[in-house]
């Protein structure tokens, strides 16, 4: 029950993270490695508001996840747009600007934790297992994210450009559709997937300014196992790997420190078998 | 010979001998001051320590004048090394590679791992080496397995080995409290401890001696030292039914663990040593609920010696911050001072052997060396009479209260309180009983 439990809850969180990375790949088709330092400025953003300058849990959380996706969406359109054909350069530009994030609150708020309150303190017993009422918020956001994401691609018009976009661009250019546009859509929604979730689980954890490398990790080996690209095949693979890594924890102790590696170790067997992942997307072929 | 010419040859010998001793001396304090490396990583609350321990003293003696070598009194100039050496050995070994020329001793250190290369750069360019922080006992069991080379290094904090003993006398108390004050016979442990060097041989010893000690083991979790979520684990230690949890924690995960740990009241009591728990952010890091965490430091509010607490009040006055037992540089310094003065020189090997006669009251506790011959050469020496570290409990309203030692060995250090188990865990097993 522990590791069932546990691993819904962890693996909701992963969920949310991976479809945003997910979406940005499949649109925009970049792989960006400096994605979860989104996730640590919105933690920043809600720690300044409502521990420095004494803001309302209702104005600073709207507030951190507007201005982050702001910086994300703006590093896009003025780093990785133009470079996004050369898939190298685009890895090491985003590697670099996520550094150059950590860098700056490095420089700004020093190696010093930092806390920030969670919506709903306290926690509650299920099964006999206890979880933090705000593990239930997050739940419920990742959820709602979920299901809002769903209902959006599959029946609003930009839902089904991005989806078409995904699927063959030069189609989609050929129909009349903006793939920029769509694009850039894309990223507003990814990088705002990503800075809610961290917004919803920065209270859980404690806000420091390395917190962006761990997710990066297991979003990557999300979105790998799950086939690049595959929003359901990232969904399943975050859950997958969330149970490994609570399963090793619960059942390997002295391997704790090892849960993410194994989870990767979960992703290696698998691409073995399946070098296209879960549910890979075979992109268009290139047109001569 | 003439009497004379028997004076004037004398007066002529005693003048060239004067002036060749002068220009020896002279040669011999031929520097306009004292340089010392603090080698530690800056960007952390350790190098912080590291650093604002060493300023401390450098202004107090600069203030008065500085260090007498040769008659002269000479000024302490640190030098702060980046040692980046929480994330890079290599960072780390390049940083003393490269201050190696430009300073004349170095102190400080936090992580084993970079630890142990570092003082291989160090001894060889010869340069003492103060140990303020990592705690592996091999950085000094090296000393005395091959002296001539590593006799440069000495140590101002307890090793681990010691580190742990400390913390199994305080396991002993608790499971006594546990014992006496729930009923339960026989007390389950489990042990959450980063995955670092310095934790192994703590591990072992739990692993070996809770047993012996009429404890039950349920179980070691060994998480990363940067993990920043472990109710997982927590949850896992819940089932397991422990009623003590003995952390041996020494990376960021230390917060996350006293922060998560007091929020879901896990049922068990939260001892040992957690490196973060000691730094004054903790209380605001873990929002409150890193109250009856208990940790392991060099210095607390209580009263060590006469200094301790001029120190602590200083430091938190001047700083906003509790020192950390990395500030013991702070009496690294004055023991580098006083065996610079005693050997008036900065060759290394003439200050190394005052270092070994160092016997020094300092705001840490009395500190002296293992002999050369001891199997932990040059390292602090621990025990009743000497230096005995402490631990400190967090209790509401994000007060520090020194709990251990209390009672052992007939000492109670005078500011010293009982050990308090959590409210919601006496709460629940009497409950459940």
């Amino acid at each position: 029950m522990q590791v069932l439990i546990s691993g819904i809850m962890i693996g909701s969180v992963y969920a949310v993270l991976a479809l945003g990375f997910s979406l940005i790949w499949g649109a925009a088709r970049i792989i960006n490695l400096a994605y979860t330092s989104f996730y640590m400025l919105a933690a920043y953003f809600f720690y300044v508001g409502i521990s420095l300058l004494g803001l309302n849990i209702f104005i600073a959380v709207p507030l951190s996840i507007v201005i982050a996706t702001l910086i994300g969406v703006s590093t896009y359109k003025f780093c990785l747009e133009r470079i996004r054909a050369h898939d190298v350069v685009v890895i090491l530009i985003s590697i670099a600007l996520a550094f150059f994030f950590e860098e700056c609150i490095l420089s700004i708020f020093g190696h010093q934790f930092h806390r920030v309150p969670p919506f709903i303190s306290g926690y509650r017993e299920l099964f006999g297992v206890r979880v933090l009422n705000q593990y239930f918020v997050a739940f419920g956001f990742s959820v709602t994210l979920i299901l809002g994401l769903w209902i959006f691609l599959s029946r609003s018009r930009i839902g089904i450009a991005i989806r078409a976009t995904s699927q063959d661009k030069e189609i989609v250019n050929l129909m009349g559709i903006s793939e920029k546009r769509v694009s850039i859509i894309a990223m507003i929604i990814g990088t705002g997937f990503v800075t809610i979730s961290s917004v919803v689980v920065a209270p859980i954890y404690v806000v420091e300014p390395s917190m962006w490398m761990h997710p990066i990790i297991m979003i990557l080996a999300i979105v790998v196992l799950g086939g690049l690209g595959s929003l359901k095949g990232s969904f399943i693979a975050a859950y997958i790997l969330a149970f490994s890594e609570v399963a090793v924890v619960n059942w390997l102790p002295m391997g704790a420190f090892i849960k993410s590696a194994v989870a990767l170790l979960v992703m290696i067997i698998v691409l073995a078998i399946r070098p296209e992942g879960l549910f890979g997307v075979v992109f268009e072929e290139e047109r001569l | 010979m003439s009497k004379k010419n028997f004076i004037s040859l004398v007066s002529i010998c005693l003048l060239v001998l004067g002036a060749s001793w002068g220009t020896v001396e002279a040669r011999k304090t031929d520097v306009k001051t004292i340089k010392i490396g603090v080698a530690g990583p800056m960007k952390f609350t350790a190098g912080e320590n590291h650093w604002r321990g060493a300023i401390m003293a450098r202004d107090e003696i600069n203030k008065a004048g500085g260090v007498l070598v040769g008659g002269v009194k000479t000024p302490i100039e640190l030098v702060k090394v980046e040692t980046n050496e929480i994330l890079s050995v290599s960072d780390a070994i390049l940083s003393i590679e490269r201050a190696a020329e430009k300073v004349h001793f170095f102190m400080g250190t936090k992580r084993s791992e970079s630890a142990l290369a570092m003082q291989d750069v160090a001894m060889k360019h010869k340069k003492i080496f103060i140990g303020c922080g990592a705690a592996h006992p091999e950085l000094c069991v090296r000393v005395a397995k091959n002296y001539d080379k590593f006799k440069y290094y000495f140590r101002v904090v307890i090793n681990s080995a010691y580190m742990g003993k400390i913390l199994f006398l305080h396991l002993g108390d608790v499971a006594k409290i546990v014992r006496e004050q729930l009923g339960i016979e026989k007390p389950k442990v489990a042990v959450l401890a980063d995955k670092l060097k310095w934790a192994d041989p703590v591990v072992k010893a739990v692993e070996t001696n809770a047993p012996k000690m009429g404890m039950e083991l349920v179980g070691v979790w060994r998480p990363s030292a940067t993990a920043s979520d472990v109710t997982a684990e927590l949850a896992a230690i819940k089932d397991s039914g422990a009623h003590i949890i003995f952390q041996a924690v020494s990376g960021p995960m230390g917060v996350a663990l006293g922060k998560q740990w007091g929020e879901l009241e896990i049922p068990a009591a939260l001892i040992g040593g957690n490196a973060h728990a000691i730094v004054k952010t903790f209380w605001e890091a873990t929002g409150g609920h890193g109250h009856y965490v208990t940790t392991q430091t060099g210095i607390g509010p209580v009263k060590l010696t006469e200094k301790t607490m001029p120190f602590w009040e200083g430091f938190v006055k001047r700083f906003n911050a509790f020192p950390g037992y990395e500030s013991v540089t702070y009496d690294a310094v004055y023991i580098l001072k006083e065996a610079i003065e005693r050997a008036g020189t900065l060759d290394s090997n003439d200050v190394v052997l005052e270092l070994e006669k160092t016997d020094y009251s300092g705001a840490f506790g009395r500190m002296v060396f293992y002999p050369r011959d001891h199997k932990f050469a040059h390292d602090l020496k621990f025990g009743p009479g000497y230096n005995t570290w402490i631990l400190v409990q967090w209790r509401d309203g994000g007060k520090l209260v020194g709990i251990w030692p209390y009672g052992w060995e007939g000492i109670t250090y005078e500011g010293s309180e009982k050990y308090v188990l959590p409210p919601w865990m006496v709460k629940y097993w009497k409950k459940k009983k």
